[in-house]
């Protein structure tokens, strides 16, 4: 081989061996995934404008027995308070000396109501309850403050509806003053 | 300048007087002067027999054992709780893994790294699924950061001082290596549509945990994390993958992430309006108030230490942060916030970590209360609890970084004291 050729050929392979090693590259590994975004296991949360909600339905009278059974060992028999937090009454207090944050008083949106009681309650069991039984939950808390009424059926179509008392109540930081 | 300022000016001594402290500590080693047949009486036992065999995984010492994370639970429910860094007993600025802060809403979950994917979904081009041996083989970064829960101090809301050790009140905050993939690469592999503002994570736990993110954000230093200082996540921590933002308040570095689905408005979810959000006076609540501010505390001395030696120098040292950049200054008074002198900070001083600060003081028995105060590189400077609670209320419970006060009786005790 001539001085020339090797000289060329080791230029080459300098070449090849610099732009293998190229920065920020990387390999996309990535798999598509639409099949996985239909189902109900990837679709847990719940938007306000009941996006996601399952179809189902409940009555406040339905959710007094559930309630009893499954949540008033620590959340009291009538939903003010044990270990775990009150959940209902005290609506109006957020501005007094003493304000109490319970569901009924504080939470700005149902829809987030029917969310957090499917993923992560009973706390010793999430994920246990059925479309029905939630709905009925969310009805039996949110007619202990009169948000909503006894015998009225609260389903998928209903609960983005109700208005909780202090769906006004939040002022956004991000972004204008974060 | 007044009487009391100069006085205790002087109680803090200037750097160059250090060395001099330290010299002349050389003396004879014993055994010099020893024959062979004296050993065993005067080496101690561990120089006279071999050591322990090796570990595959190493643990603190025996003598260390009181330096651990303090637990608060709910006993209906022992996964949900807190436990806090013990911040009091560390130096430096790195928590080590075993001790960072937790907060975990119904347990630690054991995941497997095989049963796991994060998937990347809603307003995308293409929803994609990634294994952990695939996010194992992406470009990484590291940023050495602080997380803090947006409820650390908040006892500080309470009306009496809290009597807890230093970190068992303000350690619900820590800092670490964590290495791992930009969030953005994967974000854009997915492709982002122009609707697209924030995005929902979940977490993989029994609370399944989910919270909505400015997508700005995960944009700009997102890091999906793999690593925490240097080793693979711990379960507490998020093993297999979490979010880490730097700055940003605890509940939003969403740990064992499953999900990152872009939406275009917030999911207003449990954790981002009936917690982790700012009740103020009027009744109104701050929601969205994402970033960390500025705030250091005194490790040492600090509660449940006492000063021995009267009169006596002692090392003040502490830790400052903030989540909106660097620490430029760090302020100490020793009596009660009337005068301040600048302490020294520990390089690195790094962006949105912990920074390292010290002094040394010449106590000379008197009463004193020791405060620190930071300022950041925004000019952001550490508010007066009087302060803090003038502009919030005392119903806030979240976000409280106001300067932190330690008293230091005649004999030598330390309190906890609101002082201003």
């Amino acid at each position: 081989m001539s001085m020339l050729i090797k000289t060329i050929f080791i230029g080459i392979c300098l070449l090849h061996s610099l732009t293998s090693l190229a920065e920020n590259d990387y390999q996309k590994l990535g798999k598509k995934a639409d099949h996985l975004s239909q189902q109900a296991q990837w679709n847990l949360t719940i938007l306000p404008n009941g996006d996601n909600l399952p179809k189902g339905s409940g009555t406040a009278a339905q959710g007094a027995k559930i309630f009893a059974l499954k949540c008033a060992g620590c959340h009291g028999p009538e939903g003010i308070g044990a270990s775990a937090e009150p959940l209902v009454g005290e609506v109006g207090s957020l501005a007094s000396d003493y304000p109490e944050k319970t569901v009924n008083s504080y939470w700005p949106n149902a829809t987030t109501v029917f969310d957090y009681i499917r993923r992560a309650m009973p706390i010793n069991k999430p994920f246990s309850l059925t479309n029905d039984e939630i709905y009925a939950l969310c009805a039996y808390i949110f007619n202990k403050d009169d948000i909503f009424l006894n015998n009225v059926e609260l389903n998928e179509e209903t609960l983005p509806k109700v208005t909780m008392p202090n769906h006004s109540g939040f002022v956004a930081i991000y972004p204008s003053q974060n | 300048m007044t009487d009391s300022a100069t006085i205790n000016r002087r109680q803090f001594l200037k750097k160059a007087s250090l060395g001099g402290v330290l010299a002349g500590a050389v003396s004879l080693p014993v055994w010099a002067s020893q024959t062979t047949a004296e050993f065993p009486d005067t080496l101690p036992e561990w120089m006279r027999k071999p050591g322990d065999a090796f570990k595959n995984y190493g643990q603190p010492s025996a003598y260390e054992q009181r330096v651990i994370r303090w637990i608060s639970a709910n006993p209906d429910a022992p996964g949900n709780g807190v436990s806090w860094t013990p911040l009091h007993d560390l130096q430096g600025t790195i928590t080590p893994n075993g001790l960072h802060y937790e907060r975990h809403h119904n347990g630690v979950p054991q995941i497997d790294p095989a049963q796991h994917i994060l998937l990347i979904d809603g307003l995308v081009k293409q929803a994609l699924s990634f294994d952990i041996n695939s996010l194992l083989r992406y470009p990484m970064v590291s940023r050495t950061c602080f997380i803090e829960c947006g409820g650390n101090s908040n006892s500080g809301w309470k009306k009496n001082p809290i009597q807890s050790k230093a970190g068992y009140a303000h350690g619900l905050v820590s800092n670490a290596e964590w290495t791992g993939v930009p969030v953005k690469l994967l974000l854009e592999e997915a492709g982002i549509k122009s609707s697209a503002k924030w995005v929902i994570a979940e977490g993989a736990d029994a609370a399944a945990l989910n919270i909505s993110i400015p997508l700005e954000k995960l944009l700009d230093d997102a890091i999906l994390a793999l690593y925490q200082n240097g080793e693979r996540l711990r379960p507490e921590n998020g093993y297999p993958l979490r979010l880490v933002l730097p700055g940003w308040e605890g509940i939003l570095n969403v740990k064992w992430l499953r999900q990152l689905r872009l939406v275009e408005q917030p999911a207003m979810t449990r954790d981002e309006t009936s917690q982790y959000t700012e009740l103020q006076a009027d009744g109104s609540a701050r929601q969205f108030t994402f970033v960390m501010d500025v705030k250091s505390l005194i490790t040492s001395p600090s509660l449940g230490m006492a000063l021995p030696d009267n009169p006596g120098i002692y090392q003040v040292s502490g830790l400052a942060w903030s989540g909106r950049g660097k620490i430029t200054r760090v302020e100490i008074s020793a009596d009660g916030g009337q005068t301040w002198v600048d302490a020294q900070l520990h390089n690195p001083v790094l962006d949105r970590a912990f920074t390292r600060f010290s002094l040394p003081w010449h106590w000379q028995g008197e009463y004193a209360v020791l405060q620190s105060r930071a300022t950041d590189e925004t000019g952001a400077i550490q508010p007066s609890r009087s302060a803090l609670i003038e502009q919030r209320g005392n119903h806030s419970f979240f976000h409280y970084n106001a300067i932190i006060s330690w008293e230091i009786t005649e004999s030598g005790d330390i309190n906890h004291v609101y002082a201003d």
